[in-house]
């Protein structure tokens, strides 16, 4: 259960398209007994395009208007204030080490699914996709019992910065595991056996061989973890206590302007949400055009 | 003797690939290990490489005992079917990988790969990396690379079967000007007799994960050892209780010594040769004739016919196969239902 | 290729450590992370028998919370069904400037903070939003009202279903389209009869993804929600509240309840998939 983003004209190429010499447009009667017609496809893309816009881009381009229906500065000074701007700080921060610790995590969990065998792999497999498929604030709760106050082991983070880290670590171990898995799978095992004929050993092949080839599928995983990480709320708000200045991410500050009538506020801070995630996802998707050319 | 395998056993699963193998392959020669799919070919040359591990039996490589030896260090040179090339590395790096490895200079390095470049005729693709190359260019740039650490022994998986027929000529016989340039001792597999023949100086011939016989080309074409190998290397037909060649059936209208009574089906005409089918009291047999010879004798459907075996060596039908075994089938089956 | 065993023939020592290793570092992460906070959830909330979870999740608060989480799920996975194959129709055999775009477009939805889709909801069909007015006037309530939890669980699972039925549409191509449609069908008959059901495995798989997602979405419609116990309170919303008044009981029966229908639903998706694959 991995909906990760995966273009759907990634696979461009193999859809066929009815064979046309170039520069060649055929006739209208031709292109409506194709089915190709004009005016179906106008149809659809204007409902898609509706539905869309009502749904998806009004709303987010009424959250940008708002940051500065006061003005610029004003939206910025209300990112910049300390409580927000600590919150902020925290936010990234944390995101950042935490999705670069399950870069790291991901990658081994991967490995050892793909290249190892075990009883009960089938159920480990099923096991890393929950963090996906179960509710925030059940996340929340789920760590809570055996990591808050009343924690069997005598492990209480509750209130504590490090259980928003746990909590992160929790929401966004699934995402490398996901996009490094399928690669793994399909790495060319000759490449390997090649390279110990010549002499590379298993260290050596690791490094250099099967590292570099995931690297693209390791980078946007770690992307979609940090940029899930920046906006989570539920499991975070339930463990870390919200509190100002220590434990308040951005999106519980967000949620607290929303509460004390200051949209302005909010909707600043959520534009510098927003902004961040797309950097990150459009730098990805860079990457990846250029990884794709050298095949 | 460059490689000894003695009594290689290797089963995979309940599958057994190799059932005590032993080949002996010379120093310096071109040998290929020829059968169908499935008669372990891949499987030894794999173990001869030590990217599998027998279960038993011991593998020597220029009379030091390999048999344990992790790949890493056999120093043989190893060309896949499909290249396997290192996708993210440009043609140069990976022709210089074997040399990287060891830490060789910089300046060694360079001379090496592009001394190599040259040999495969890829100087000005080195700069490129190998999805933009053609399967031909590819499979050069793998040689390269396996050359590139001066390997006592080159093994090859099949490295024609993924290109093209015109392709797969054109680098068969460049490969063989390699050897008889370079002389390194190289094993080739392939299921393909023709490969075999005009490439090799001595083929091993494998079937069920058996060696069935080792020789020249010609030895093994005029001299099968059984009823499979000569089956398996070009065309048979039945007569009476022998295998034949085709070609080395003579036809004539009159009884001869040994002749066979047959009533012709029919005349196939192949270009510079003719394929006569007969019925000799149900069992069907034909003869490949020159087309001087079929003129001559003027043959349409439902003339009687002798047949009689001119020349060559017959092998006798395996009596455990009997009449069910039809030897005009293409396929590469072993004969046993 | 009948070969399993990997590359290196020989196994040393290094490389049975090293593999032990890494097994365990990654079942430990797993055991310490997952794991066992799951197995401790289920233990506390049956830990005094199936009674107390039965009859807090039979209260009134629970059954209606029950009852607004199908009603908001259930609308917005139609319309996600919906969008969902049109976009993916249109992706995948259309070509129409801006395609790169809507495809980009398609996936905003999850680099969106769950609270941000709901402040941006209410900025434009809150009271004082920018249809605020409209709405008023046409005595409709979106904001603090289902309609408006809906849209907000619409947003956060919008990819879902494009994204598993689109590449399966790509991968089967449009020959048995055409086919069909030089044998004189048209487009609606081409679409029941010959792509439905070649997509319909993926499309049941995106359809469980969804709607698991839209049970399980707690930020963005705890921001439009009014709370309103028995009215506008889904079944997160009511794990919530009970928290908040220290009811801890019902609201790990909840929670425990909503993790199975998450454990469910990755069963179900999985054998979806490997038959949406092994199909095509």
């Amino acid at each position: 259960m991995s909906p990760l983003p995966s273009s759907a004209l990634a696979v461009d190429a193999s859809v066929p398209t009815a064979a046309r010499p170039p520069g060649v447009r055929p006739p209208a009667w031709w292109r409506a007994r194709s089915g190709g017609s004009a005016g179906g496809t106008s149809l659809g893309l204007g409902l898609v395009t509706l539905y869309l816009s009502f749904l998806v881009l009004i709303p987010l381009g009424a959250v940008i208007w708002k940051s500065q229906s006061n003005g610029w500065s004003e939206g910025w000074h209300q990112v910049t204030s300390p409580q927000a701007w600590a919150a902020l700080k925290l936010t990234l921060t944390i995101s950042v080490g935490v999705a670069l610790f399950n870069l790291v995590m991901g990658t081994v969990i991967a490995w050892v699914l793909v290249r190892d065998d075990f009883p009960g792999k089938s159920v480990v497999e099923l096991l890393i996709d929950l963090p996906f498929a179960l509710p925030t604030i059940v996340a929340g709760v789920v760590l809570l019992s055996l990591y808050g106050p009343r924690s069997p082991a005598h492990i209480n983070i509750a209130y504590t910065r490090t259980a928003i880290t746990v909590a992160l670590l929790f929401v966004t171990l699934p995402f490398v595991v996901r996009t490094v898995q399928p690669v793994l799978i399909e790495l060319d095992r000759d490449m390997e056996a090649a390279a110990a004929s010549l002499g590379a050993s298993p260290f050596l092949i690791a490094r250099r061989i099967i590292l570099p080839n995931l690297v693209p599928a390791m980078l946007t995983g770690t992307g979609l973890a940090f940029a899930r990480a920046i906006g989570e709320f539920g499991s975070i708000s339930l463990l870390s206590g919200n509190l100002p200045f220590r434990t308040e991410v951005s999106a519980v500050n967000i949620y607290n302007q929303i509460q004390s009538d200051n949209p302005v506020g909010a909707a600043a801070q959520s534009t510098v949400l927003l902004f961040i995630a797309f950097v990150v996802l459009f730098a990805l998707d860079r990457l990846k055009r250029w990884g794709g050319r050298r095949g | 003797m460059s490689i000894v395998v003695r009594n290689v056993t290797k089963t995979f699963a309940q599958f057994e690939a190799l059932h005590d193998v032993s080949v002996e392959i010379p120093t310096g020669s071109l040998t290929a290990l020829l059968g169908p799919s499935g008669s372990g070919k891949s499987t030894l040359l794999r173990v001869i490489a030590g990217l599998d591990t027998a279960d038993s039996g011991s593998v020597y490589i220029e009379d030091r005992d390999a048999t344990l030896l992790p790949p890493q260090r056999r120093q043989v040179g190893f060309v896949f079917q499909h290249y396997a090339p290192f996708k993210h590395m440009t043609v140069y790096d990976n022709i210089a990988f074997g040399l990287t490895v060891r830490k060789a200079g910089k300046i060694e390095t360079k001379t090496r790969v592009n001394e190599l470049l040259e040999l495969v005729h890829l100087e000005k693709f080195q700069m490129r990396y190998p999805a933009q190359l053609s399967g031909g260019q590819r499979q050069r740039m793998a040689l390269a690379r396996a050359l590139a650490v001066e390997p006592r022994v080159l093994l090859l998986d099949e490295p024609f079967g993924a290109l093209d027929a015109q392709v797969r000529k054109e680098l068969r016989a460049w490969l063989r000007r390699l050897h008889d340039d370079m002389h390194v001792t190289t094993v080739i597999v392939t299921h393909d007799q023709e490969e075999a023949m005009e490439v090799a100086d001595e083929i091993v011939v494998l079937q069920d994960g058996r060696v069935q016989q080792v020789g020249h080309p010609s030895d093994v074409y005029e001299h099968p050892a059984n009823d499979w190998v000569m089956s398996f290397l070009g065309p048979v037909t039945h007569f009476g209780d022998l295998l034949v060649r085709p070609h080395d059936l003579d036809l004539a209208h009159e009884p001869t010594d040994g002749a066979m009574r047959a009533t012709v089906v029919r005349v196939t005409r192949l270009g510079f040769e003719t394929r006569v089918d007969v019925d000799a009291n149900g069992v069907p047999i034909y003869a490949q004739l020159a087309r001087e010879a079929t003129a001559r004798l003027n043959l349409e459907p439902g003339t009687v016919v002798y047949v009689r075996h001119a020349r060559g060596e017959p092998v006798p039908v395996a009596a455990a196969v009997g009449a069910s075994w039809r030897p005009e089938t293409e396929s590469d089956e072993p004969p046993f239902d | 290729m009948a070969d399993a065993s990997g590359v290196v023939a020989v196994q040393s020592n290094r490389r049975s450590a090293s593999r032990y290793g890494l097994r365990f570092v990654a079942l430990g992460y797993l055991l310490v992370l997952l794991a066992a906070p799951v197995a401790m959830v289920f233990y506390r909330a049956f830990q005094h028998g199936t009674g107390p979870i039965w009859r807090s999740l039979t209260s009134s608060e629970a059954r209606s919370a029950i009852e607004v989480t199908l009603i908001v799920a259930i609308s917005a996975v139609v319309l996600n069904t919906i969008f969902g194959v049109g976009a993916a129709l249109l992706l995948v055999r259309r070509r129409f400037p801006g395609r790169h775009l809507l495809d980009v477009l398609v996936d905003i939805p999850q680099a969106v903070s769950p609270i941000v889709v709901g402040l941006a909801l209410i900025l434009v069909y809150g009271k004082f939003g920018f249809f605020g007015s409209w709405i008023e006037r046409n005595g409709l309530k979106i904001i603090f009202s289902l309609p408006g939890m809906v849209l907000a669980t619409a947003f956060v699972s919008l990819p879902l279903v494009v994204r598993s039925v689109a590449p399966v549409l790509a991968e089967i191509g449009d020959e048995q389209e055409q086919a069909a449609r030089t044998l004189g069908a048209n487009r609606w008959q081409t679409f029941r009869r010959i792509t439905f059901p070649s997509i319909r495995d993926a499309l049941a798989y995106g359809v469980v993804l969804s709607l698991a997602r839209s049970l399980g979405e707690y930020g963005a419609v705890t921001v439009v929600s009014g709370h309103v116990v028995g009215k506008t309170m889904t079944l997160t919303l009511f794990i919530d509240e009970r928290l908040q008044n220290f009811d801890q009981t019902a609201a790990y029966s909840a929670a425990v309840l909503l993790a199975i229908i998450a454990m469910g639903s990755l069963l179900i998706s999985r054998r979806l998939r490997t038959r949406s694959r092994s199909n095509s």
